[in-house]
């Protein structure tokens, strides 16, 4: 089981990078959106530093969004996810699968990136570690949720303001704690009580989560 | 052996639904209409003025059923949408379906009296408090399980994929509640220290209970009722909905009911 | 407990916020309620004009 599972991770990221277009799209919509905000609110580093930990994580956050209509579109499309649900792989392994590969070749290049984006800003030294550890823990919970709302929005026209209103509302609480940590590490107090509820989302949503995307795609594809 | 003859599964065919409402809406509408105009005298006429607030708190009287019954409202669609997914009670996806406008009516008009009751005691209408925040994201998930079910084409597999979307949703309620919530006590500095409610004196909290009984009745006497009108656009085929509009409404139930009555397989052998 | 008509419509200077709280939620359930009333018979009367139609065309399972 675990082969089969390795094998469709290695498919999937191999899929993406090979087609590299969707990965130079997130990341740039990445930096476009952190980009945003000195452009809006002004160069004044004290301000700037003030919204760093918001900003990279509101952009992170987006990015992860406009990322998923991807995730099982494709292999939906042309039939493929269909064929994997027929044969006998268990159906939250499959998905648990594919969302990491989504999250290694989507989200992983923004957890990378984002000490540079954060430097920009203002955050400096340890802040960037905190930065980078929270996205770490934090996007594959958004990787996670947002596959619930993939799997369910799969043959709905339209999708995209829909995607949004039905997955933003669950990131929130791992943007609250996520943004949270970097603002503590800014103010001298230890961000691990936040790194550790993190991980606390991470280790809940990963085993029950794909139950709940599973149970999505039987939906779908019915 | 009358419990076997009567189990709830009797009320989930369709046809003992629409006898059920039948009876059960008057008396609901009844008892909210005496609930609230016993609440409304009491809270205007009796509860006296809060000390510190004056009487800008007797939008509370509203403000808190409101918010209570938006989110119980919440739940109780998911445990819908739990028996729907589960037993394949499509009855319990038109309860689900039909809670969700008035559950959202009911978290937009705690926010209205919340933002109301804010101004005169605050001195501004909105703050990011706990509460209020996480109201307004429970409202996008209303919104979200609304959109999402018209925008399946599919009746069934909309009910079913919004049915899940209220289950993840309703497990995510507390954890965004307490998110919030720590959220806003880290940045407590920054925002105004919200009093809570003030403390009560007796009749006051007679008022906010026979009006949280009179949103009570109403909440279920109209989700019921609207139901009852899915389950007739739903049922229009069937050779009970026919004899009903021929004969008009009977009283009687079928008390030979069965799981199939309910999931709507054997509906087929109805059809003329 | 109130000096006259008045001073309950005024509600000690908080006239604005109560009534306007008290007077939308008002305003909602009752276009609630109208609306799905509207609704109501918009189905019953659908339901009247299909007995007919099929009790005039004779013709059982035509429907699907």
């Amino acid at each position: 089981m675990w082969r089969s599972l390795w094998t469709l991770v290695r498919r999937d990221v191999s899929l993406i990078v090979m087609r590299r277009q969707d990965i130079l799209t997130v990341v740039a919509f990445f930096i476009i959106v952190t980009t945003l905000f000195p452009l809006a609110v002004g160069p004044e580093p004290e301000i700037l530093r003030a919204l760093a930990p918001g900003g990279v994580w509101v952009a992170a956050a987006l990015a992860s969004l406009i990322s998923l209509d991807r995730l099982f579109a494709d292999d939906w499309r042309d039939g493929t996810l269909e064929q994997i649900v027929l044969s006998h792989q268990p159906l939250p392994m499959v998905a648990l699968g594919k969302i990491a590969a989504h999250w290694l070749s989507l989200g992983l290049p923004l957890v990378i990136l984002s000490p540079l984006l954060g430097y920009s800003l203002g955050l400096r030294g340890f802040e960037l570690v905190v930065l980078m550890g929270s996205l770490a823990l934090g996007t594959p919970v958004l990787s996670l949720l947002g596959a619930t709302g993939a799997a369910l929005m799969l043959g709905v026209r339209a999708g995209g303001a829909l995607m949004a209103l039905l997955v933003l509302p669950l990131y929130i609480p791992v943007l609250i704690i996520g943004s949270g940590a970097v603002s503590e590490a800014m103010h001298q107090a230890g961000p691990y009580a936040h790194l550790s509820l993190l991980g606390a989302m991470l280790a809940i949503a990963l085993p029950l989560v794909p139950l709940a995307v599973a149970g999505a795609l039987r939906i779908s594809l019915d | 052996m009358v419990f076997r003859r009567i189990p709830w599964l009797t009320f989930a065919a369709p046809r003992n639904f629409h006898v059920l409402v039948q009876v059960l809406v008057p008396w609901l509408v009844g008892g909210a209409v005496v609930l609230a105009v016993a609440g409304l005298y009491t809270s205007f006429f009796v509860a006296p003025p809060d000390y510190q607030q004056g009487n800008s708190y007797r939008i509370l009287f509203i403000h808190v059923p409101a918010a209570w019954m938006g989110m119980f409202i919440y739940l109780l669609m998911a445990v819908y949408g739990v028996i729907h997914l589960v037993w394949r009670i499509r009855l319990a996806d038109m309860m689900a379906r039909s809670l969700a406008p008035t559950g959202a009516l009911m978290t937009f008009m705690a926010l209205w009296t919340g933002a109301l009751w804010g101004a005169p005691t605050w001195g501004t209408y909105w703050v990011w408090d706990a509460r209020l925040t996480s109201t307004l994201v429970l409202l996008f998930l209303y919104l979200g399980y609304m959109a999402l079910r018209t925008a399946v084409d599919d009746r069934e597999n909309g009910a079913r994929a919004a049915s899940l979307l209220a289950l993840v949703g309703a497990i995510n309620v507390p954890i965004i509640y307490f998110s919030v919530e720590w959220w806003h006590t880290l940045h407590q500095g920054m925002s105004v220290t919200l009093t809570s409610a003030p403390t009560m004196a007796p009749s006051m909290f007679t008022a906010l209970l026979l009006m949280t009984g009179a949103c009570w009745l109403y909440c279920a006497a109209i989700a019921l009722r609207r139901a009852q009108v899915e389950v007739l656009e739903r049922e229009a085929e069937t050779q009970w909905v026919r004899d009903l509009i021929r004969d008009g409404d009977s009283r009687t139930w079928d008390r030979n009911a069965t799981v199939a009555d309910a999931r709507g397989t054997i509906r087929e052998e109805g059809r003329s | 407990m109130w000096d006259g008509v008045g001073d309950f419509i005024a509600m000690g200077g908080h006239g604005p916020y109560v009534w306007g709280s008290y007077g939308l939620f008002a305003a909602l359930l009752l276009a609630e309620m109208l609306l799905l009333r509207r609704r109501r018979r918009r189905t019953r009367a659908m339901l009247v004009r299909r007995l007919r139609r099929t009790a005039s065309a004779q013709s059982p399972g035509e429907m699907t």
